[in-house]
């Protein structure tokens, strides 16, 4: 087992897409996710990744490369943020139905306007229903473990969909921390070369994106759409595998002190770590209070959620996005959809914070769980509440 | 309409709705939604063969006797072959019906 060394979460990210021994690298770069990309570019200078390094000049071109170099057959890596991620949108959907094994880590960080180059997660929600996998980290050496996986689901022959890891911007994009770095034998031994089913070329042409008509669009949607949920199964089995050769254990979703809780806060991302020392010191208090972490994001774990949280009385959820004029966040919605008149099923609340940087304190977590608490007794008059906001 | 016998279900449709077999579009009759056909004077022609390389669809082919005929199965009426022909040879007449 590799020592584990103090290194910068980017610079971690950018070893683990070496070590995945990434063929092409199509980006541009944008706070907060610039070392990532820049580190890989040192690399290819050096010689020490034999890749096409490909400094493109937008992230729609980025994402647009991604999609060429993924066709033709070649490991393909990329990162992006927030006002870049959104630029890639167009682009976005593409690959997923075309069924193109791409990664991108996400250092996600909020949307103009205001501008914000700080942390939140309204840049992939925005992205949320793009038809890619996608799993949020909770600290570096998630990051680097979780970049790692991305490569090996994407290209798992029965799943070959592209795949997102999101990273909580400056908060683990910027820090340094402890993360035991793999060998390349380590990582040799878990992801296999790239073999896609199909690829561009020249002996044997097929044709790729093609016109969908009516009478194929919704087919195409459709198989799409079951291929994503089908590859949980996988998503789960690459987890376990590295569990087994490395030690650490990931699930879709996460417990923490849930045992007995009667409310349950609900994150993603690296607030959770924050959670976890709030809901230990109401513990302490002597309040029945726990914690699930959304570690997989789409496929949506319905089952794994309903089975970590669906004996709670109440749940508060934690969205870092507030859709102006919806009913509710995004993740508060999904839940709400979860649960709905399923018997005996938890009363949802739904809270946005840690908007554009501002921290989310173990205070805050209190707040968070003191207002769920009265409100499972006396109904809101809103569906959702931004929590921290100055009132005046 | 295209060939309704190519159409398959989600769990047969191709993988990434990949066109698997080059160049099939020949199995589809694509210009059934034309509103204007070219017809050729060959009075005017000289066989130049512009028609036949500005065609978007390929549509044209070449005669024995060196004229260039357009297949109506796929041409789609756009008139480029009339714009580009340098000897005004060919007219763009509305389809009746
Ligand atoms: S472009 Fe005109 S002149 Fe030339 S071959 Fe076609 S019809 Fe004849
Ligand atoms: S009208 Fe258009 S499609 Fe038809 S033959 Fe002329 S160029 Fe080709």
């Amino acid at each position: 087992m590799a020592k584990r060394v103090g290194i910068e979460v980017s610079i971690a990210i950018a070893e683990a897409a070496k070590l995945a021994r990434s063929e092409v690298i199509p980006a541009y770069p944008i706070t907060p996710q610039t070392h990532i990309v820049e580190h890989l570019s040192e690399f290819v200078a050096s010689g020490e990744l034999d890749a096409e390094f490909i400094p493109v000049e937008s992230e729609h071109a980025a994402m647009s490369c991604c999609c060429g170099s993924s066709a033709a057959g070649a490991r393909t890596f990329t990162s992006s943020s927030s006002q870049g991620l959104s630029l890639m949108s167009e682009i976005l959907y593409i690959p997923s139905t075309m069924r193109l094994p791409i990664v991108m880590v996400v250092a996600n960080r909020a949307l103009s306007a205001p501008i914000s180059i700080w942390n939140d997660h309204q840049d992939i929600m925005v992205q949320r229903d793009i038809g890619w996998i996608q799993t949020f980290a909770e600290n570096g050496q998630e990051a680097f473990d979780l970049t790692l996986h991305a490569f090996r689901v994407a290209e798992d022959r029965r799943v070959s969909l592209p795949m997102i890891v999101n990273i909580d911007g400056f908060t683990l994009s910027h820090v340094i921390e402890p993360i035991e770095i793999l060998s390349q034998e380590e990582v040799d031994g878990y992801l296999p070369p790239f073999k896609p089913r199909y690829k561009l070329d020249p002996k044997k042409p097929i044709t790729m994106g093609p016109v969908g008509i009516p009478e194929v669009y919704t087919e195409a949607k459709m198989a799409h759409s079951e291929a994503i949920k089908a590859s949980k199964r996988v998503i789960i089995k690459a987890w376990q595998e590295f569990a087994d050769m490395f030690g650490r254990q990931y699930n879709p979703v996460e417990t923490y002190r849930c045992e007995d809780a009667d409310v349950m806060l609900v994150t993603m991302g690296s607030i959770s770590e924050t959670a976890m020392t709030a809901v230990d010191k109401m513990r302490e208090a002597g309040q029945q209070v726990g914690l699930v972490r959304i570690r997989l994001w789409r496929p949506f774990p319905s089952q794994e959620f309903r089975r970590a949280a669906g004996k709670a009385k109440v749940l508060a959820v934690i969205d870092r996005c507030l859709p102006p004029g919806a009913v509710c966040g995004p993740v508060g919605a999904e839940l709400r959809s979860l649960f709905y008149k399923v018997p005996g099923s938890p009363k949802i609340f739904s809270f946005v914070a840690g908007l554009g940087g501002r921290d989310v304190t173990v205070e805050r977590f209190e707040e968070i769980v003191d207002k769920a608490r009265a409100y499972a007794k006396k109904r809101p008059r809103e569906l959702f509440e931004v929590i921290g906001v100055r009132e005046k | 309409m295209a060939n309704t016998d190519a159409i398959v279900g989600w769990k047969t449709i191709t993988f990434g709705c990949h066109v698997m077999e080059p160049g099939n579009s020949v199995n589809f009759r694509t210009g059934d939604w034309r509103s204007q056909r070219p017809v050729l004077d060959k009075e005017k022609c000289i066989k130049c063969g512009m028609c036949w390389i500005f065609c978007p669809d390929m549509a044209y082919t070449q005669t024995e006797e060196g004229y260039f005929e357009a297949d109506m199965e796929y041409c789609k009426g756009c008139g480029i072959c009339a714009h580009e022909c340098p000897k005004d040879a060919i007219e763009m007449v509305t389809e009746e019906g």
